[in-house]
């Protein structure tokens, strides 16, 4: 695998960011795109535009199996039974939202429990706390131990004989702990309860397989992904779709409409309401294509060796602080300078052109416990190369002499 | 962009060792304001006389060098201002970061005026001028006896 070749395979690279080569290392936020899927977008509106599972015009077949055709390639790659267990979310967002608002209302009472991490992205806490309110359910959180993992103990001194739902990331934004989700999977399935997996940051980075895994929800941002923005995957198991309430109404997820009554469309047309984000959904067959041609094994085992080479460069620098030191690390690294702000550090990077994210990282429970307000955070994508550390490290050492330390 | 503009000197120092703050002793208003995006808070204290001078004022909360330096020089200059002069000098300051060159209010002496200045190659960086606002919006929040937080996201 070239990486060379890959990273010519992105436009953005070609050009100059306020006169700097530009240093993405903002890729858990958003990855860059492909010429293939910007490509596939243009295409789609000037040759090939209908609008999908309405007409029956040559257009409108043509998209609607373009359309379908992703669905079958996400099936495929994702190792899911079904492409029925397939459906399309304008993001993660939403599919955690349509997990916990059909869940909630069909299964939650007052009382019962929901599990979550301390690792917990906002997007797979904030749809929870709403049934708090409507449902008067509680939430619990697995702590973190000294390495910022999740492990399999910390999801069993949790769970309680009220937990109904155990929902939790695949792949920490912050710490870059990869959770043992098959373990914790196969623990919460002993006890019958369901598993929602937050796959934002796994997806792009590590090899899925639905089956094996075993999860009954994973959440997927296709953005993250080398694909379009306002789309999102959620999988699911039939029986699970099959038996939940639809999330929204609209054109497109009923059978037959009647004054008296509806009964609502097959899967996954019954999760599908309204016009879909069509052209994203078909690009996205070309994310899918493109990490297909390179393999993700052999991106996980290229970020593995980018993201190490990071976490040994800046252990080496002082007063640089890592935030979690996890066994199994994804492409994250977070990290604190003594006696600058987070907000300074990116502020002075992105003059370099070296683009990194500093905040809470919707994180806030986390930062929270870990006596933090904000921290930085490098992470990386499939056209990042070790010398992208080399030019992170040669601008926090500027940051540095700015401030003295 | 001019990172030297934004990270001058008095900014530095100002960012590392804050003035006035603390809590002010029998403060009379206060008002507390966030920055959810970033995390930056504030706690503006202020102490007036019976005629609405400022007998002091201070501040805790923590953030970026820019939050810290700003609320540490928008506290030196504003001792001792009355209620008009305080706010016509926050007026000014806003206005400035927006879009102006210079400070045209009388109430700061030409070396204030420098020293708060120093604050605006913050205007370079659209993405830290709430940095450099959230302690002015918050201490116009106290003057004014807001009951409510403020979020420097709805300004």
């Amino acid at each position: 695998m070239n990486i060379e070749n890959i990273k010519k395979e992105f436009p953005i690279f070609s050009n100059k960011v306020q006169n700097n080569d530009l240093v993405y290392l903002d890729s858990a936020n958003s990855s860059q795109k492909p010429q293939i899927v910007i490509d596939r977008i243009y295409d789609f509106y000037t040759k090939e535009f209908s609008n999908v599972g309405r007409s029956v015009h040559y257009l409108a077949v043509a998209a609607t199996n373009f359309y379908e055709n992703t669905r079958k390639s996400v099936q495929k790659y994702i190792n899911a039974e079904f492409a029925d267990e397939i459906v399309f979310t304008k993001g993660a967002t939403e599919a955690i939202n349509l997990v916990a608002n059909t869940f909630g209302q069909k299964f939650l009472n007052e009382g019962d429990d929901v599990l979550l991490t301390e690792l917990e992205h906002h997007s797979n806490y904030v749809p929870w706390h709403f049934l708090r309110k409507t449902k008067k359910i509680n939430i619990n959180f697995a702590e973190i131990n000294d390495f910022g993992e999740i492990t399999i103990e910390s999801i069993k001194k949790a769970i309680t004989n009220k937990t109904k739902i155990i929902a939790l990331t695949h792949l920490s934004n912050v710490t870059g702990a990869i959770l043992p989700i098959k373990e914790i999977i196969s623990l919460a399935h002993s006890k019958n309860i369901p598993v929602l997996i937050d796959g934002c940051q796994g997806a792009p980075h590590l090899n899925l397989d639905m089956q094996d895994i075993d999860c009954d929800f994973y959440a997927i941002s296709c953005h993250k992904m080398y694909g379009p923005t306002g789309l999102g995957v959620l999988y699911a198991k039939k029986k699970w779709l099959e038996v939940l309430p639809p999330y929204q109404g609209g054109g497109g997820m009923i059978n037959e409409v009647n004054k008296e009554g509806i009964t609502y469309g097959e899967l996954p047309n019954k999760y599908e309401a309204g016009t879909m984000a069509t052209a994203q959904v078909i690009a996205f067959n070309e994310s899918i294509k493109f990490l297909e041609n390179i393999g993700i094994k052999n991106i996980e085992k290229h970020e593995n060796e980018v993201i190490k080479y990071g976490e040994e460069i800046l252990r080496k620098n002082n007063s640089v602080k890592l935030i979690g030191n996890p066994k199994s690390r994804g492409g994250v690294l977070s990290f604190n300078i003594d006696g600058i702000h987070p907000h300074d550090i990116a502020t002075i990077l992105d003059e370099d052109g070296v683009a990194i994210r500093a905040g809470h990282h919707c994180c806030q429970i986390l930062h929270k416990k870990l006596n933090l307000t904000a921290s930085a955070r490098a992470s990386v994508g499939v056209y990042n190369i070790k010398e992208d550390f080399e030019k992170l490290n040669e601008s926090i050492n500027k940051c540095k002499k700015i401030f003295d330390i | 962009m001019n990172l030297k503009e934004l990270y001058q000197e008095i900014i530095l120092d100002h960012g590392k060792n804050p003035r006035n703050l603390r809590k002010s002793e029998n403060f009379n208003k206060d008002a507390k304001g966030h920055n959810p995006l970033c995390g930056d808070n504030v706690h503006i204290f202020l102490k007036l006389d019976e005629k609405k001078k400022i007998e002091d004022i201070s501040f805790e909360g923590s953030g970026c060098a820019i939050s810290m330096a700003s609320a540490s020089i928008m506290t030196e200059l504003l001792n001792g201002k009355n209620e008009s002069q305080t706010k016509e000098i926050i007026n000014d300051f806003l206005e400035m970061i927006k879009n102006k060159d210079k400070l045209d209010n009388d109430n700061l002496n030409e070396n204030e005026k420098t020293k708060l200045m120093s604050l605006s190659g913050v205007k370079q960086y659209p993405m830290r001028v709430k940095c450099a606002t959230l302690a002015w919006h918050t201490l116009t929040s106290a003057v004014n006896d807001s009951q409510e937080d403020l979020n420097i996201e709805k300004i």
